[in-house]
């Protein structure tokens, strides 16, 4: 069985980020970049899927500038065998990272495509939903726990209350949380190994999908920021100023 | 303008989320319809009817709606979606699972998260954990929205909107139900509760938990929440998780005990009217902040907290 799974460069999850003072955009310069968490949680369960000979392969998709190479390069120090990168410039909407990623699949046909249940730079948690409907393939959003047997897999959901537990037909989409695992630390080796392993580029427009956006971003504004307020020396005098000043218990 | 709003329930009642997506579905203009899917449901159906601003309730109830399951969830919506101008639903698990689906099979691009509806057409989201609020315009002609609840009043009630049964569609049959574990609790739910009472790291255990935070959450009405670092390490559920990728929520009192304030943990409590942090590093970021903060060991402050409360509600 093959995995896909999607990868995405992102603002790192410690980074600051600042909006441009004219509000036209987020300033990412000299901002550290890395691969989103959630990304690096799917392809550490393909990873171990492979491991437990329930895959035999695993590609890594990045759409992005140039520089997405780099996330590729870190799935593949954690166990990724190979990697596409589809470079576009510009704003990608998840409806057309969708729609790219649905054109790869057409031609990989993996039976498995895991993704992160959000990107952390703009958390539209979408792509992955959105892909499944386009394919009509069944998902599981929101995964902390996957196990495959023969040509369907069982997925335990975190949701609002709780768990749900779903069993899909093969081939299915799933959404990762952060609980499905603890990404590997890449030793060395695998991190020496990551630079060999081979990467096909493409061009977002070589799949004559439609990949116009659909939102217009209008302007981009810091949130009032909280102020730090006062320091209290006693649980006594914290409880009096929540009734007596605050009016809040 | 015409809406139709995905409603969020347990087969029983429906949700307090819901309730407020529905203001946001009000503030588009126009029409509100609301589809209650699920099995056994018909008093779902009859408490949407009573909320103000409702046209019609459509009902649809089948074996197939009982665990919201995405595939014939979405079909259904699809289904409806024809007369209607915009699809809203609540930022909840199931609403987040489903919405994107339909989103695709309209080829629609879906407006996660909105926090401000500015025109029918345009609103506000958060966006980098809620460090950047970001205005868009849609240019699709249907619109297919999620809804942070947080950022919307309930709506109110007296309503008398008709209840109409429609059909299910064809499942696609490709999942299945196996089972749910949900965490029944007497407390309020997070994402409504008036006062959270939130412990991290510093707990250390679950035991803890119970010894520590349930005795003050039993005073003070409170629901109980946990940094990622607590849910990680097994101390509290899940469901408990505050932050960008677990619950935003926005009560009139927070108090965060053994929580640092990491930008993840803050993203889902920026909403909340005061917030407490009781901690014993005096430069812990939770402090920046903080309305009150108290700088001590959780271990003596909150015994001492839940001593005094019970004192004075005796
Ligand atoms: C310069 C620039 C500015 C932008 N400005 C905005 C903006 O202001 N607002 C806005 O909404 N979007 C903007 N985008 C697009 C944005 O970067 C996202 O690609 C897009 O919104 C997808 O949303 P998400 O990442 O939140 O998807 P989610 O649905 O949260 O992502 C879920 C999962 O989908 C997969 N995935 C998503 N994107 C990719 C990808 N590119 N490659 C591989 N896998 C992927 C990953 O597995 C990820 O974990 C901008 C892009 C650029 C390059
Ligand atoms: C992609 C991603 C998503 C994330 N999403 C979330 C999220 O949704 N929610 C979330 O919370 N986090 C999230 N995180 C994790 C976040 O970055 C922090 O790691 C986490 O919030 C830390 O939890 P904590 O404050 O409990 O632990 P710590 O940072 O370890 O803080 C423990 C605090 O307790 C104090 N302390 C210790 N002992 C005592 C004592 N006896 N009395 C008083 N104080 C004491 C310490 O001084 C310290 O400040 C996310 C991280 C990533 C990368």
């Amino acid at each position: 069985m093959k995995i896909l799974v999607p990868v995405k460069r992102v603002v790192d999850a410690n980074a600051h980020v600042r909006v441009k003072a004219d509000g036209s955009g987020v300033d990412l310069s000299g901002v550290k970049m890395s691969i989103n968490p959630f990304d690096e949680i799917a392809v550490e369960e393909a990873t171990r899927l492979k491991e437990k000979g329930s895959a035999a392969e695993i590609v890594c998709v990045s759409i992005g500038p140039a520089e997405a190479a780099e996330v590729l390069r870190s799935a593949f120090a954690i166990g990724a065998d190979r990697g596409q990168l589809v470079i576009g410039e510009g704003d990608l909407e998840p409806l057309a990272v969708a729609k790219i990623l649905k054109a790869v699949i057409e031609k990989e046909n993996p039976q498995l495509v895991i993704l992160g249940k959000q990107a952390i730079d703009y958390d539209n948690d979408q792509t992955g939903q959105m892909l499944a409907g386009l394919l009509g393939w069944p998902q599981a959003t929101f995964a902390s726990n996957v196990t495959i047997e023969g040509d369907q897999v069982q997925v335990t959901r975190e949701v609002d209350g709780g768990h749900q537990t779903v069993r899909l037909r093969l081939p299915a989409i799933i959404t990762c949380d952060l609980r499905l695992n603890t990404p590997r630390f890449a030793a060395l080796p695998s991190i020496m190994k990551a630079k060999k392993k081979p990467i096909e580029q493409k061009s977002v427009d070589s799949y004559g999908v439609d990949l116009k956006p659909r939102l217009q971003v209008l302007k981009l504004a810091e949130p009032p920021r909280r102020k730090a307020g006062i320091k209290v020396k006693s649980v006594t005098e914290l409880l009096d100023k929540l009734r007596n000043e605050a009016g809040v218990i | 303008m015409k809406t139709l709003l995905v409603s969020d329930h347990d087969n029983k009642t429906l949700s307090e989320a819901t309730a407020k997506a529905l203001s946001c579905a009000v503030s588009l203009g126009g029409e509100v319809d609301v589809v209650i899917a699920g099995k056994g449901c018909r008093a779902v159906a009859e408490q949407a009817a009573q909320l103000s601003s409702v046209a019609r309730v459509l009902l649809a109830d089948a074996d197939a709606y009982e665990h919201v399951l995405a595939e014939p969830f979405a079909a259904l919506i699809v289904s409806l979606a024809a007369p209607y101008d915009a699809i809203v639903a609540p930022s909840t698990s199931s609403g987040r699972n489903i919405l994107p689906r339909v989103a695709a099979l309209l080829d629609v691009m879906q407006i996660s998260d909105v926090s401000r509806v500015l025109a029918p057409d345009t609103f506000e989201r958060p966006i980098y954990a809620g460090n950047v609020i970001e205005t868009v315009r849609t240019t699709d002609k249907k619109k297919v929205i999620t809804v942070r609840t947080t950022a919307f009043p309930r709506a109110a009630g007296g309503g008398t909107a008709s209840i109409e049964s429609i059909r299910a569609v064809a499942d696609p049959g490709t999942s299945q139900f196996e089972s749910e574990e949900l965490h029944a609790s007497a407390r309020a739910e997070l994402t409504s509760a008036r006062i959270i009472i939130s412990g991290g790291r510093a707990l250390q255990s679950r035991e803890n938990f119970t010894k520590y935070i349930d005795p003050i959450a039993d005073k003070l009405g409170a629901a109980i929440g946990a940094s990622r670092a607590a849910v990680d390490a097994g101390y509290a559920p899940n469901d408990w998780q505050v932050g960008q990728t677990g619950k935003i929520v926005a009560p009139d009192l927070y108090i965060a005990a053994g929580i640092s304030g990491a930008i993840q943990h803050l993203a889902g409590i920026k909403d909340a009217k005061i917030i407490v942090a009781i901690n014993k590093d005096p430069d812990a970021p939770i402090f920046q902040v903080a309305d009150y903060g108290l700088v001590a060991d959780l271990y003596t402050a909150l015994p001492e907290m839940a001593a005094e409360l019970a004192k004075s509600h005796a």
